[in-house]
């Protein structure tokens, strides 16, 4: 009789980086879509308008105050009793992208809320229109009290990519449980493992603590 | 010429401004003096339109600046103005800073605006200073700068809101030189200060604000040497 | 859609649910107790002269931060297998959480530490307080002030996570859920009613680190 477990192969190498491939394709398109998403949130909530800003809060709140696997859960099955499911990747995918969103507009609005008034009053003295003064002061203005926050939006986008792998999609995580599984080597697989998420995430955290450090002096 | 006929504003139930009137020809220099809180600040942002009024009238050379189809952003660059904080921005080199609403709001070339801008910068004395960022420069050098963008627009009109209160004392001078310079070059000014000597020295008229109300007006000599309202007296007085 | 929603099974089970609620409360605050405590070591490490403690503190935060959290559970809960260690589910997702809460809360620690102006340490010891007085009575309340927004979030945060417990098959509030599920196959219909209760766990939360932090903001609401 042989044994059921076998050894970890080179095809399981590729296995595990088709995997992270795919963790990186869900953090991408999710960090990309998310962002502009939450940047409209945002840009509403920084109106001059208590109603819009409450409603837009309120709503947002809910998916920053609900664990992300429940609403990737309630989402999979919402779609499947509804009549027209998705595949995995993207109901996982449209789930990430709005719970980036809810993130990134609260980063956004108080970038927006750190430019002071007084320089988006002088740039609309010069006779700057709305929009203008937007695009060439407070955008500049507030990214850069905003950049260090987003990467840690993105930075934890990349790393809750993993929780797609509960409504069965086999990314990076879910790969490695199937490997684990098979072959037994579960120790040699989770250090590969977390060394591939340490070597996507640990890039970004640098350039964050960078900035912060560089803001700072 | 500005125009300002029974202008009234209120914020919820505190009316700031209670009926102004007030004419401010081309090549004039006025001064506007008063208690803080009167009122002068608001004042000046209803004429840019910062501010809605609640009733009267505002014009420019004509142009009624609260009225509905009123193009906002092409009357405030005929209005330059500078405010008590000086507001560069950060982003941007000094170079930079006066350049931007030459190139956004005129459309001039790259280039051609920071020629407007080098220009300007030399004609507020920051002529070395072009290639600096706000935060290498001192709070003196930077309301200069402020002043440098206001002009980059070729405004008929400057407005100046307390332009040098927020200045340690050593920097005030460099700022009102260069408000002096502009105002004998014909320029016409519409001053919020606490510099009883620039008012004196420098303005054609002085306008006494008092909660709300224009209590007195008139050739500098006559309202600061010869003051007929109690309150200015006192106010006089204490400011030395 | 001719899907026919059941509510019936949920409102049955409501009394297990809300009983598997206390679970994760129980675990959120002792991965929270112990993560502020450990946190705190792993603070004083990095800040410290020593090369081996400095590198063990910050090789513990960047896995924590660097890492998913659900990795970080599988890790407690198959990982050690090899070494013959078997953690419980309870265990494991504690231990996990455990690990995480310290990691973050460690920079946090030391943004609270950097936001004390060194002048205050200066003044007491100037008035002869010793190190640990200073530490104690002057620089600690400031820097607790400086991280409770953080510390809040933080546990909202490990409120919310300790939900992957499920996946280790904790039966806590999502564990209790699926395990319903399971049985009925009204997966919409519970996990709708698990995301409201987490909803108001969270809110809770929110109000019981308010009110406990009242007492450190006299100060400030005595100004306005
Ligand atoms: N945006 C505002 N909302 C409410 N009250 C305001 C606002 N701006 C100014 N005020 C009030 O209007 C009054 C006049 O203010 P201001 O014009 O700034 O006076 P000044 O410039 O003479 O010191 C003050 O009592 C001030 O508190
Ligand atoms: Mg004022």
């Amino acid at each position: 009789m042989t044994d059921v477990f076998t050894t970890l192969q080179w095809s399981d190498l590729i296995f595990l980086l088709e995997g992270a491939w795919k963790t990186i394709q869900i953090s991408v398109v999710s960090i990309l879509l998310g962002t502009l998403l939450g940047m409209v949130f945002g840009w509403l909530m920084s109106l001059n308008n208590k109603l819009i800003t409450f409603a837009v809060m309120a709503v947002l709140d809910v998916f920053r105050s609900v664990p992300l696997l429940i609403q990737l859960i309630l989402f999979d099955s919402f779609v499947a009793i509804a009549g027209f499911p998705l595949p995995a990747f993207w109901s996982g995918t449209i789930v990430l992208i709005i719970y980036t969103a809810s993130l990134v507009a609260v980063v956004v609005h108080s970038g927006i809320d750190a430019v002071p008034p007084g320089l988006r009053a002088a740039a609309r003295c010069l006779g700057m229109s709305y929009w203008q003064e937007m695009r060439h002061v407070t955008t500049p203005v507030g990214l850069r009290t905003a950049f260090p926050s987003w990467l840690g939006v993105a930075l934890a986008t990349i790393k809750d990519s993993a929780l797609v792998s509960a409504i069965g999609y086999v990314e990076l995580l879910r790969a490695s449980q199937i490997l684990n599984t098979r072959t037994q080597e579960s120790v040699k697989i989770m250090l590969l493992v977390g060394l591939i998420y340490f070597i996507i995430s640990y890039p970004l955290s640098r350039l964050g603590a960078r900035y912060e450090q560089r803001q700072k002096s | 010429m500005i125009v300002l006929e029974n202008l009234h504003k209120s914020f919820g139930p505190l009316e700031v401004l209670k009926g102004i009137n007030l004419t401010v020809d081309k090549g004039e220099v006025v001064s506007l003096i008063g208690a803080s809180g009167s009122g002068k600040s608001t004042l000046l942002y209803c004429i840019n339109a910062l501010e809605t009024i609640d009733g009267g009238k505002v014009t420019v050379d004509g142009v009624d600046v609260h009225a509905k189809g009123t193009d906002i952003n092409k009357l405030r660059q005929k209005l330059g103005t500078v405010f008590q904080q000086w507001n560069s921005f950060p982003h941007l080199t000094a170079l930079e800073n006066v350049a931007l609403a030459p190139r956004v709001v005129s459309k001039f070339s790259r280039k051609d605006a920071q020629e407007i801008a080098a220009k300007q910068l030399t004609h507020v004395g920051l002529g070395d200073k072009l290639n600096h960022y706000p935060s290498q420069l001192s709070g003196g050098q930077q309301q200069r700068l402020a002043i440098a963008r206001a002009l980059a627009m070729e405004p008929t009109y400057m407005l100046f809101d307390e332009a040098t209160s927020a200045l340690d004392p050593e920097l005030v001078g460099e700022v009102l030189d260069i408000m002096r310079m502009l105002a004998s070059e014909g320029m016409t000014m519409i001053v919020v200060t606490h510099e009883m000597s620039f008012a004196r020295d420098v303005s054609d008229r002085v306008a006494f604000f008092k909660k709300g109300v224009l209590a007195e007006i008139g050739a500098p000599e006559d309202v600061m040497n010869n003051p007929q309202d109690p309150d200015l007296q006192r106010f006089l007085s204490t400011i030395g | 859609m001719d899907y026919q929603f059941h509510w019936r099974p949920v409102i049955q089970a409501l009394p297990d649910l809300l009983k598997a609620s206390l679970v994760t409360l129980q675990v959120s605050l002792i991965a929270m107790a112990l993560g502020l405590m450990i946190g705190l070591v792993l603070y004083f490490f990095r800040a410290s002269q020593l090369r081996v403690l400095r590198g063990f503190g910050s090789t513990w935060v960047e896995i924590a931060r660097n890492t998913p959290s659900l990795f970080q559970i599988f890790v407690f809960y198959w990982g050690l297998g090899e070494f013959g260690i078997f953690l419980s589910s309870y265990t494991a997702v504690v231990a996990a959480l455990t690990f995480n809460c310290a990691g973050y809360m460690a920079e946090t620690y030391r943004g609270g530490f950097n936001a004390v102006n060194p002048g205050q340490d200066k003044a007491a010891r100037t008035l002869g307080m010793t190190r640990f007085q200073s530490m104690r009575y002057v620089v600690l309340p400031q820097v607790l002030r400086a991280i409770y927004g953080p510390m809040t979030n933080q546990f909202t945060w490990v409120i919310l996570a300790s939900s992957l417990g499920m996946l280790a098959g904790l039966r806590e509030l999502s564990g209790e859920t699926q395990y319903f599920n399971s049985r009925t196959f009204r997966t919409f219909e519970f996990f709708a009613a698990t995301a409201v209760i987490y909803y108001l766990i969270a809110k809770m939360a929110l109000l019981l680190m308010a009110l406990l932090g009242r007492p450190l903001f006299k100060a400030e609401r005595a100004k306005s």
